[in-house]
This record gives structure tokens, sequence and C-alpha cells, in this order.
């Protein structure tokens, strides 16, 4: 089969359920789309016309939507999603140095993904965890008090 | 062998788990089993507000209570054979030994209303809450006329927690005063986004059922029969926690239909953020929730006459929220015994960086910043860096320098020193800390997070954060300060939210209380602080050993020298990237 394809046939399939939970409304649009993206770690071009169609949007208000709120993606990820906070605790505590060594460490800058397709990196407003800082999540695991020594054993767990 | 009513604690929000709290679980459960020990039962909490100590672990023995700090999985076993075997405390990591009843031992200068079961209840367990009195002022509530259940907010004197300050009784008050034929809606704003806040994360994670309880005594005040809670997606664990107690809440008759046989029925639902700071502002919540670009909007109308679908909307936050099944179940004169002036009652606060005891703390209005920072939280993490600057209110707020920390916490006090309230993070600073870079960090906040509906906040955020990133490369000039201050007042009036309303803070408090290190940037080229890179010449001093490390490192080649011989830095050449201040072993670069 076409990979195309392959994601059509993955949205067709997430969306029934998502509709049943939220309903099929305008002011449902948020946790559709969340729910896409929790089953597919990105919004697919192919969700926004398919939802439009259904909910009868235009497709420049669900772009909207999408591209306000950081949250969503447009694009494919790694396996691994590395949240570095970026508040004002960890700031203090050296967040800087963080995003920097895991950008050195798998060579890749803010939200580019790692050879292999194991890790994408992203920065968050703050995770409020204020007194671990500096933290990063990776998926829905928060890390505490990183060091660079810290963060290179934390990536080879994975 | 079984040890009759015995509990093991541990300690479980996002705080605690990140600091290995799941593990020292596992390990309890796998360790009592193999030591074949009934009778004790292993529970889990939220955060008690420790996080500087996690992992803690609580337990209770002969009417008292015994909380342990920093306990890993190799504590185990031991702490297993002293306190359950041997009925003994376990020396090595114990933090208070407490009369459980009274919390005034194990929190000095405190006082819990908000965090009164955090850390203490099973957050997923109903039955836990109920034991705690849970449910039981909702039921007082449905018993008293909604007239007076507002009044008995207004005369506890409380007032909106999550930032502006305003009095929640009154709030009530105007929402039903207005005519609503098609129903009210009550919301619970859980957007906390001030980087530096992490209380409503906190008491959504470890004491749900108080903030649902909270908004039901409200609907049932506003006659509001919908009610969503409007929750961050970064925090999965209070999501994860508000969905469990809301089914729960559902199944034991406190929500839905008909509730308690009272007539009064309220469905509550919640939202997930989607990660816009913005979304904090009520206006721009309501249409998050709408499923629309959470942009805010003009008030008059307020949400209170046409909030969620255009429909008569109360929205309180979290904490504000938590307060409510307190008041209603100790009067609202009970309430306002504590507090200073005009703001009553207690406040959070959450303290973090270079602070010795980070974590949150409750404290009645009008305990001093110093009472807070120093008493509370120990002082500074490191003594040998003296106390700089305390930033209060996230982005919103301020930089606070040590000759005002013996002001009281109170709404009007800290709105004097151009600070704020806010939602009550505290951010401790030590000398180390740049206030120029601690400015351009918020505007670089503020600008990102910006909607980009009003032009001073869309462009004015964006100019200033310019202006701040030429002061801290050395590239500024007097008048920059000027224009500073220009664009600085402008945004501040011509924006419609609070967002560009206070975008400006950081800038002019730390203008206002630091204005000679921006001086120090721009006139003389230097950080103070020692902070801002740009600002910084590099040296290699006599313990260099030669390695050879720092000059591989260097992206411009700008160290030379013999292998095993001291190395020298080009100041032609040196980009001052700090690349090898990082990479040194020996401590041998110097900045000035």
């Amino acid at each position: 089969m076409e990979p195309e394809n392959t994601i059509t046939d993955d949205i067709h399939q997430t969306l029934p359920a998502l509709y049943q939970s939220f309903g099929k409304r305008h002011d449902s649009l948020i946790p559709i789309l969340q729910g896409i993206q929790n089953k597919l770690k990105y919004i697919p071009k192919e969700a926004i016309s398919i939802i439009a169609n259904e909910l009868s949007m235009y497709e420049s208000d669900i772009y909207g939507v999408i591209t306000f709120y950081t949250q969503f993606r447009l694009s494919p990820v790694g396996q691994h999603i590395i949240k570095v906070c970026k508040g004002t605790a960890c700031h203090v505590g050296g967040a800087e140095t963080v995003g920097e060594a895991v950008s050195e460490m798998l060579q890749i800058s803010k939200n580019e993904t790692s050879r292999g397709n194991k890790f994408t990196l992203e920065y968050v407003a703050c995770l409020g965890c204020c007194s671990l800082a500096p933290v990063m999540m990776i998926d829905d695991k928060v890390y505490a008090h990183l060091t660079k020594e810290k963060i290179k054993k934390i990536l080879e767990e994975y | 062998m079984t040890m009759g009513n015995r509990e093991i604690v541990v300690l479980m929000g996002t705080c605690g788990k990140s600091a290995g709290a799941d593990r020292v679980y596992d390990k309890f459960a796998s360790a009592l089993k193999a030591k074949s020990i009934a009778g004790v039962e292993l529970k889990q909490s939220g955060c008690a507000g420790l996080c500087y100590s996690e992992v803690n672990v609580r337990t209770f023995r002969d009417g008292k209570e015994y909380l342990y700090a920093q306990i890993t999985e190799d504590d185990v076993e031991k702490f297993i054979d002293s306190e359950i075997i041997e009925n003994k405390t376990y020396m090595e990591k114990i933090l208070f030994e407490a009369d459980p009843v009274d919390d005034t031992a194990l929190f000095p200068k405190q006082k819990r209303i908000v965090l009164r079961n955090c850390g203490k209840i099973t957050p997923t367990s109903v039955d836990d809450y109920i034991a705690k009195d849970g449910y039981k002022a909702i039921l007082k509530a449905l018993t008293m006329p909604p007239e007076k259940v507002v009044q008995e907010i207004k005369d506890s004197g409380l007032r909106g927690r999550g930032g502006a300050g305003f009095p929640t009784g009154l709030k009530w008050e105007l929402t039903r005063k207005n005519p609503a034929p098609e129903g009210r809606y009550f919301i619970c704003n859980a957007d906390e986004g001030d980087p530096g806040a992490f209380m409503d994360r906190s008491v959504l994670e470890g004491d749900p059922h108080s903030v649902i309880e909270g908004m039901l005594i409200g609907a049932y005040a506003i006659g509001a029969n919908h009610g969503y809670i409007y929750v961050r997606a970064e925090y999965p664990l209070a999501v994860k926690h508000c969905l469990k107690a809301i089914e729960d809440a559902k199944a034991r008759g406190f929500l839905g239909e008909n509730i308690m046989g009272s007539g009064f029925s309220f469905d509550l639902k919640t939202k997930e953020g989607a990660g816009a700071f913005v979304c904090g502002e009520e206006t721009a919540l309501i249409a998050s929730i709408e499923g629309k670009r959470g942009m805010p909007s003009l008030r008059p109308p307020y949400p209170a006459e046409k909030g969620v679908f255009g429909k008569s909307t109360v929205i309180n936050n979290v904490e504000t929220l938590a307060n409510i099944p307190w008041i209603i179940l100790n009067g609202g004169s009970k309430y306002s015994e504590t507090g200073y002036e005009k703001s009553r009652g207690t406040k959070v606060f959450a303290l973090a960086g270079k602070i010795k005891k980070g974590g949150l703390v409750e404290v009645p209005m009008g305990t001093t910043l110093r009472e807070v920072i120093y008493d509370i939280g120990g002082g500074m993490a490191e003594p040998e860096y003296k106390f700089k600057a305390v930033q209060l209110g996230g982005p919103s707020g301020g930089c606070i320098p040590e000759r005002l920390l013996d002001l009281p916490v109170d709404y009007e006090s800290l709105v004097k020193t151009g600070a704020i309230m806010g939602s009550g993070g505290m951010v401790i600073m030590d000398e180390r800390s740049c206030m120029v870079d601690l400015a351009r960090y918020f505007l670089n906040f503020t600008q990102n997070e910006s909607c980009g509906k009003c032009t001073f906040c869309r462009l004015g955020t964006k100019r200033m954060l310019e202006i701040l990133e030429r002061i801290c490369k050395g590239q500024g000039t007097m008048d920059d300060l000027t224009l500073l201050q220009e664009i600085a007042k402008k945004c501040s009036t011509s924006s419609l939210c609070a967002l560009g309303g206070s975008a400006p803070n950081p800038v002019l408090t730390t203008l206002k209380y630091f204005y000679d290190e921006y001086v120090e940037h721009i006139v003389n080229k230097r950080c103070p602080a020692k902070y801002c890179k740009k600002l910084l010449t590099y040296t290699i001093n006599d313990k260099c050993i030669g390695c050879t490390a720092c000059a591989r490192k260097c992206p411009v080649k700008a160290i030379s020298g013999e292998k095993k011989t001291r190395h020298f830095i080009d100041q032609q050449k040196c980009i001052k990237c700090g690349a090898c201040v990082a990479t040194c072993k020996f401590n041998a670069i110097d900045t000035e």
C-alpha cells in the first residue's frame, strides 16, 4: 500500500472514537486535534481537510487553530519527544546548557529529529517542576536536576 | 508477620516521581512482600510542597506522624526494619516528627488551607477525601439559599488567586445578577502558564476533589449547571487525577443530575489546553474552550454577562476554588480572621531558583517576603553567593531587590513595587543572575506568547526584546534606555489584555531597581553578574595543565599552547562563546 493511504487510513480509524467522546462540533476541534496528535504524534495535512469536511469548517480556520497553539505539530516526529523546560527557575538554573547539551549529543536543534528517528527536541515554556530545575521531559516522564553527565546517561537509557 | 494498622505513604506528585518516587514505591511493595509483612498499607499521595527533599515518605506510629526525606531505593529495607519491625524512627532520613493533627510543627509560620490535604490523602481515592470532611461543604451549601453562600464568600474577603485579585464573592454576585435564561457556566482556570508557579499543578495532582467541590459550591451559588476544568496539557498527571476524580464524584452522586436529592444538577468536563500562555486570560480561555484560536477580546461584556458560548460564566482559579469548601465549613468570618488589610486568608507561593528549600509554602497574607524566603525557605541555596532579587509573578511581574524584602505580601503592597502577586511564583536569584538578561528572558517569553492582536504587544515586545539583546551583547546605547521606557509605557496602555499590559513589568522593575547594572552593560561593556557571555573576557590561569581539551573545542582556534604547558587565548580571535569554560575540568579559565 502507498504510504499516503496509510496515513489517511489512520486518520479515518482514529476519528470516529473522537467524535463519539467529544461530539462532532466546532468546539470539539481542539480535543479532536489533540486526539489525532496523541495517536499519530503529529497532525497530517490530510487530517485537516478530512476534519474540515466533516465539521463543516474552513481548512484555513483549522490551520489557524493548529498554528496558534504550540502543542500542535504539522510534521512527523521521532519515537520519543524531549521537551526541555525554559521556565524562569530552569533559566536561572542553567536551562541553556541543558538545551545545548541535548543538541550537541543528538546533533539536532529545536524541532528537529535525530538520526534513526529516535528523538525530537522541543522547548516548552514551563513544566511546573521549578524546584527541581533544570528539568526536561521525555514523553511523559520528567527528569530533574540535570547536568551534562546526567543527560548523557538518560539519553542512553532510551 | 502482621503489623496491625500501619501505613507507609509515598508522596508521588510529578516532582516526587521525577525524583524517583515510582521506584521507591515499587521497592516498598516488593520488600514488604519479600519480608512477608502483612497489615501494612502502602499508599500513594500527592506533593506536600517539600520539593527540595523528595522523595518524601510519611508514616504514623503511636499517634505521631513521621515524615522522611530523600528516601531512595537503598533506604527501603532499612526503613522497614526500623519503622515497621522495630517500631523505631529511621534516624538517617527523618525530617520531622509531628502531631498529625497540628500542621504548625511540620510547617512553621505557615497556615495550610489550600494545601490542607496535599501529601496527606491519596488523590485518586474519593473515600480518602471524604474522610477528611470532603464533600461536607457542598452538602452544607445545598441546605443554604444560594444568596447566603455568596454572602459567606463575600464575608471571607477571598480574592482571585490567579493574579488579578478580584473579589470572588463579588464576581459570583455580579454573575448571579445577570439574567441568564439559557443557563450559566462555571469554569476552573487551571491553565497555570506562569513559568515559576506550580501550586495549581500540585493541588490538582494532590487534592483534585477539593477543586471539584469548590466548583460545585460556586455553581450552586450562581446557578450554573455546566462546568469545565481548563487544564494545561503539560500537566499529564493533573489531567489524569482530574478525570479520575470527576468519574468518582459522579459515581458517588456528587456530580450529575439532582445532586444528593437537592434538585441541583452540575455536569463537569475537562478541557485540555494546547500550550498557549495567553489562554490563562479569561476571554482567551473562553475562545479556546469554544475551539477557536485563544485570542482575548474586549471587555465589557465581561464573562459574567457573555462568557462561554455567549452565556453568563464565572471563571475561578484552582487555588481560589480550593479555599471555597474550607470557607463554607468554617465560615467566611473565620477565614477573614487571617490576612492583612484588603488581602484576607492565605496565599500559596512556589519557591524556586537559588533557594535552599524550594517547594510550595502557604502563608497568611501579610507575611513578609523575608520570612518566606529566609525563615521558611531556608535562605540561599549556596550561602556564599549573596541574595540579589526575587522575581514575583512571572512574566507579568517584577524583580524585587533586597531592601524591599520586609514588605508584607498582599495584593496592594506588591503592586506598589511594580511587581504583582500574580499566581505566586517566587524565583530567588543570587548575584550570579544578570538582571538585564532576566528582563531579556521574560521579553523573549512574552514576545513568543503574544497572540498578535494588539500592535504594541505584538511589535512592542519584539522591539523591547531586540534592545535588551543588544544591551546584553554590549551594543546598547544610553538612548536605548529611554526608548525602552517609552515602548514599555505604550505597550502597557495600548494592549487589550493583561499579557501585553503587564509584559513591560520585568523591564520596568529591573530598570527601577537595577539601573546601574544596565549602565554597566552599556557604558563599561561589563556584566557584573558575569552572565552575559559576550561581555566577558576569557583568560587561562596557571591551573592549566595543558590537556589541550579547550584548544580542540574552540570553534575559532583562538587557543594555543604546547601540550602539558599552560595555554593562551588570543583575544582578537575569541568570539566569547564560552565553550572553553564548559570543557575545562581544572577551573583554569577565568572570566572577567
